[in-house]
């Protein structure tokens, strides 16, 4: 089940990112992107990550998609929708992309991954001692809302009950989480103030 | 018959390589938007691939969830910029921004 559902997504990723590249029309590369990272959500599902599948669902798909969208409107009017560029700058572009392409996917293939399992799994905590683990269960159980949630708080109950350590607990996210938090409120009252509807200032006021 | 790592891996690369080309040859600021977000989202793919098979276990999807949350406040901010200048280009083409050149 697992690789037919594998190969359904993942040929709708890289399809509905080649349309996006390949398409003139910005509301049809829209649309495609929508197809390509919604069965992102669906990779994301498969590799046990719920949490980070409906994350990707709710804010990408359904947020930032949306966003774009709205751009879309407000800026497309007649001859921009279609803008396209010279056939040299999409000749340099393939060949810049194709050897890129190259270059990661013989990267990417070359390493015998399966041979380098203990050096990529290395000091794997899930292959410790599993006695205690409780309620709280591993990615590869696939249930990792509940991890994901402590870790933010700063708690990785994941990878302290897991296994039997005595020393201090290992560190959260409860910092990297403020800040990306407070972040995002300033981008947000930054981009009302960039977007706002400026009043125009009348050049030669009457006398 | 079980799904590797390195399939995984080689979606990713494809998602990335398209957001760049896409970055590359669009010449609407919105596409080029769009380009950006298939570079994060193959970036993405990547840091939970090796979640999943590696021994970063939940960090890596920690680390994808805050480039969901940057890439949202990224594409408002660039939005508004995008707003700001058709509002005073009138077009959407970003090959017109040459005011800077010298």
């Amino acid at each position: 089940m697992e690789p037919v559902l594998f190969l359904i997504y993942a040929l709708a990723a890289c399809g509905g990112a080649l349309a996006v590249v390949l398409s003139q029309n910005v509301v049809r590369m829209a649309f495609w992107l929508v197809i390509s990272l919604g069965s992102l959500a669906g990779l994301f599902f498969l590799l046990g990550a719920e949490f980070l599948g409906a994350a990707q669902l709710l804010i990408y798909v359904g947020g930032t998609v949306v966003l774009l969208i709205f751009g879309v409107m407000l800026t497309a009017s007649g001859p921009y929708l279609t803008i396209k560029s010279s056939p040299g700058d999409y000749l340099m572009a393939a060949t810049v992309g194709i050897l890129l392409l190259g270059t990661l996917a013989y990267g990417v293939l070359r390493v015998d991954w399966q041979a380098n399992q203990d050096v990529i799994a290395g000091q794997s905590y899930f292959d410790g001692e599993r006695d205690n683990a409780g309620t709280y269960r591993t990615v590869e159980e696939g249930a990792t809302a509940q991890s994901v949630g402590s870790a933010l708080l700063g708690t990785r109950f994941d990878r302290d009950l897991n296994t039997n350590r005595t020393d201090k607990g290992s560190t959260g996210y409860l910092l990297p989480f403020e800040i990306v938090s407070v972040h995002l409120l300033v981008v947000l009252v930054g981009a009302a103030y960039l977007a706002r509807a400026k009043r125009r200032v009348r050049q030669n006021p009457v006398e | 018959m079980d799904v590797k790592l390195s399939a995984y891996l080689a979606v990713a690369a494809v998602l990335f390589t398209c957001g760049i080309v896409c970055m590359a040859t669009k010449r609407n600021a919105i596409g080029v938007l769009m380009g950006v977000e298939l570079v994060l989202n193959g970036a993405n793919l990547n840091f939970v691939a090796f979640s999943r098979y590696g021994n970063l276990g939940i960090d890596g999807q920690v680390a994808a969830l805050f480039v969901i949350v940057l890439a949202a406040a990224e594409a408002a901010v660039a939005l508004a910029i995008a707003l700001n200048f058709y509002n005073n280009h009138l077009t959407i083409d970003i090959d017109r921004g040459d005011e800077l050149h010298g």
